[in-house]
């Protein structure tokens, strides 16, 4: 494993904006800046934040790098993992590249032995997650991982997470948080006050933003535009577009096939229900709880994804947003190969259809191989309702 | 003033002329190369007989509905079956459309589609399969399924197209006789059609598409599915039916 700090060998041949990519990454490591990526919505990010490491979202989104991924992983597996294994094997992620460290969780079988064959090519931390949250040891064993991680941390970038750096990490990601939900509240009204790719776009921008100051700034600014054009009669969206959720895995890489699609048919995302939406973020810390760290990874822990058993805070969750955005029909989406989402979607579907609303399943990857068949079953999916 | 629907599909092109709510004309042609092409042809050979932008209004679908230049929209294959389906049958039930490339089930209730579903990527199940298998034993649809009323159970188990075909040549190979290779054919495609549409359920099925004058088809999904299968001549124009329903004027 080599420490990067010059840059990649095949520098050259990348496209200006790549190469403006890795110059600001490079620039920020070189006065100093730790980087970490992440690639899921358990990791804690106060502890690094304390730690004055910046971090970055991982998630692979493009099917650029899937088949250098195949060389090495198989091809039945889910286009998140391979994506995201892609960027660290073909070096063509500035963030990957030059990121000091990779924090990984064990989630899904997929992405928990990716990690193995990524730690041959980088730094990796693993956390441990319990399987489910309902066991009454689970937190504590959760705690436990946190607790390693901030002594991993502070071994590996040589600082001390003091306390009080946990608590104004805590404070400054709950406002993050409250941030993002007022975004997503804007598509309470109807019309909603953003196009829901709009909205997908800026949360994608926003993983690649390692300054967290700026990154609220954006949202809270992008938020405050909106509000005004809205009140100011501005109408982005049509009245007649039927409001569609949009549930599943993450949504990332399907944002131009499935997202696009659906709302250059006649729709709108109004709510944006994966593990980056309200779902999650709503979920605050005590700021001042007496034991901070506990707070933080009890939090953490109370996330619903369906790589926990049993995951019913999902299904009631979506219930929920299906009443609070006046939902049309549901639409979601499973990346080929990912199980829990594809399992769970059965429950998914009797909760949504028991509610009398029309519900969708697309399985697809970051392919465009299939893309007239999904823009045929989109089209047709907001015909009907 | 006249509606017209045209359903540009994978293998063949299909158009249907409505005037004060009564079917008057169909066309049927081949898609071939190019959806464009075709499209420009059905316009022309509906001005011959008088029909044209000036006292028609179109509607297109299908896989090539967004290459008709003259059409005043276009509405998906899924919407236009369903409404076609009903001028058609005016029961309830579940339409299941065999098409080029794929094989839809649509579930009507008083004329509204409650729900659909259509096979992914894969050919198995839809007309594109039996295209590869009539080919490959030298026959045509119709000769198909004459011989397969006639033949012995034989499975062909691959799903995909591909190993199907393999399967289908070492059955010739082993010199199995061709009217039991023919019935392992429609069964397979018949499985196949039933397992797609087992989340849509009817008490009742209505085939378009171009297997609709197929009776041994038909009956073969209606052994399979435990339930009457209807269909007619027209069904095959459904989706242009529904298109031209939906072409206001
Ligand atoms: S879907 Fe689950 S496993 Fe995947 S990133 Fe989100 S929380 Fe993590
Ligand atoms: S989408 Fe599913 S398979 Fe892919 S990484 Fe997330 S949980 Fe794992």
């Amino acid at each position: 494993m080599e420490e990067h700090t010059g840059l990649p060998k095949t520098f050259e041949e990348f496209v200006e904006a790549r190469k403006q990519g890795f110059l600001t990454v490079k620039e920020f490591k070189e006065n100093g800046g730790k980087l970490a990526g992440c690639l899921c919505s358990y990791t804690p990010h106060e502890i690094l934040d304390a730690a004055g490491v910046a971090t970055v979202g991982l998630c692979g989104t493009s099917n650029e790098t899937i088949p250098d991924a195949e060389k090495v992983l198989p091809k039945n597996l889910c286009p998140l993992i391979k994506s995201t294994y892609g960027f660290a094997y073909s070096d063509k992620c500035p963030y990957t590249y030059f990121s000091d460290i990779i924090i990984g969780e064990t989630t899904c079988d997929g992405k928990k032995k990716m990690y193995e064959l990524l730690a041959e090519l980088k730094d990796v931390h693993i956390l441990q997650l319990p399987q489910g949250q309902d066991r009454p040891y689970a937190k504590d064993i959760w705690y436990e991982e946190i607790c390693l991680f901030r002594e991993a941390m502070e071994k590996k970038f040589g600082v001390e997470i003091t306390e009080e750096n946990l608590r104004k990490a805590v404070k400054k990601r709950n406002r993050l948080r409250k941030a993002l939900c007022s975004m997503y509240q804007l598509q309470e009204t109807c019309p909603p006050a953003l196009k829901g790719t709009e909205m997908m776009l800026a949360l994608q921008q926003g993983t690649f933003t390692f300054d967290l100051e700026k990154q609220i700034a954006n949202i809270e600014n992008k938020v405050e535009q909106a509000r005004k054009a809205y009140a100011a009669g501005e109408r982005p969206v049509s009245a007649s577009a039927k409001r569609i959720l949009l549930t599943g895995c993450p949504s990332g890489g399907v944002i131009q096939k499935v997202g696009m699609v659906i709302e250059n048919n006649g729709g709108v995302i109004v709510c944006l229900d994966d593990c980056s939406g309200e779902r999650t973020n709503k979920l605050l810390i005590d700021e001042n709880a007496d034991d901070i760290l506990r707070a933080i990874a009890d939090r953490y822990l109370s996330i619903h994804c369906s790589v926990m058993t049993p995951n019913d805070g999902r299904i009631d969750n979506t219930k929920e947003m299906v009443e609070k955005y006046k939902v049309d029909g549901v639409i979601e989406v499973v990346l080929q190969a990912c199980h829990t989402f594809n399992v769970e979607a059965t429950q998914m579907r009797r909760m949504v259809e028991d509610a009398g609303i029309p519900y969708m399943k697309l399985e697809t990857d970051y392919a465009t191989s299939d893309s007239g068949q999904l823009e045929t079953r989109i089209a047709a999916f907001i015909e009907t309702l | 003033m006249y509606q017209v629907g045209i359903d540009i599909g994978s293998s063949a092109a299909k158009a249907a002329v409505l005037n004060e709510g009564k079917l008057v004309k169909t066309l049927l042609l081949d898609t071939g190369f190019s959806g464009r092409n075709t499209a420009d042809r059905i316009y022309g050979m509906l001005e011959q007989e008088g029909i044209t932008k000036e006292n028609a209004a179109y509607v297109a679908t299908g896989y090539g509905r967004i290459s008709v230049p003259y059409a005043d929209r276009t509405v998906t294959e899924i919407t236009c079956h369903g409404k076609g389906s009903w001028f058609l049958f005016q029961e309830n039930g579940t339409v299941i459309d065999v098409g080029g490339q794929d094989t839809k089930g649509i579930m009507l209730k008083n004329g509204r589609i409650m729900k659909f579903v259509m096979n992914d990527k894969c050919s198995a199940g839809t007309g594109k399969f039996l295209e590869v298998m009539t080919n490959r034993l030298g026959l045509t649809l119709e000769e198909l399924s004459g011989l397969a009323s006639l033949g012995n159970p034989v499975v062909i188990s691959s799903m995909c197209t591909v190993f199907a075909e393999s399967e289908v040549i070492s059955l010739i190979g082993k010199g199995t006789p061709r009217e039991d290779i023919a019935f392992g054919i429609v069964e397979s495609v018949v499985e196949k059609v039933v397992q797609l549409i087992s989340q849509v359920q009817g008490d009742q099925y209505f085939l378009t598409g171009g297997l609709c004058e197929d009776e041994y088809f038909c009956g073969r999904l209606s052994h399979s599915l435990k339930a009457p299968v209807k269909s007619m001549p027209e069904a095959r124009y459904a989706g242009a039916i529904g298109a031209a329903l939906l072409a206001e004027e």
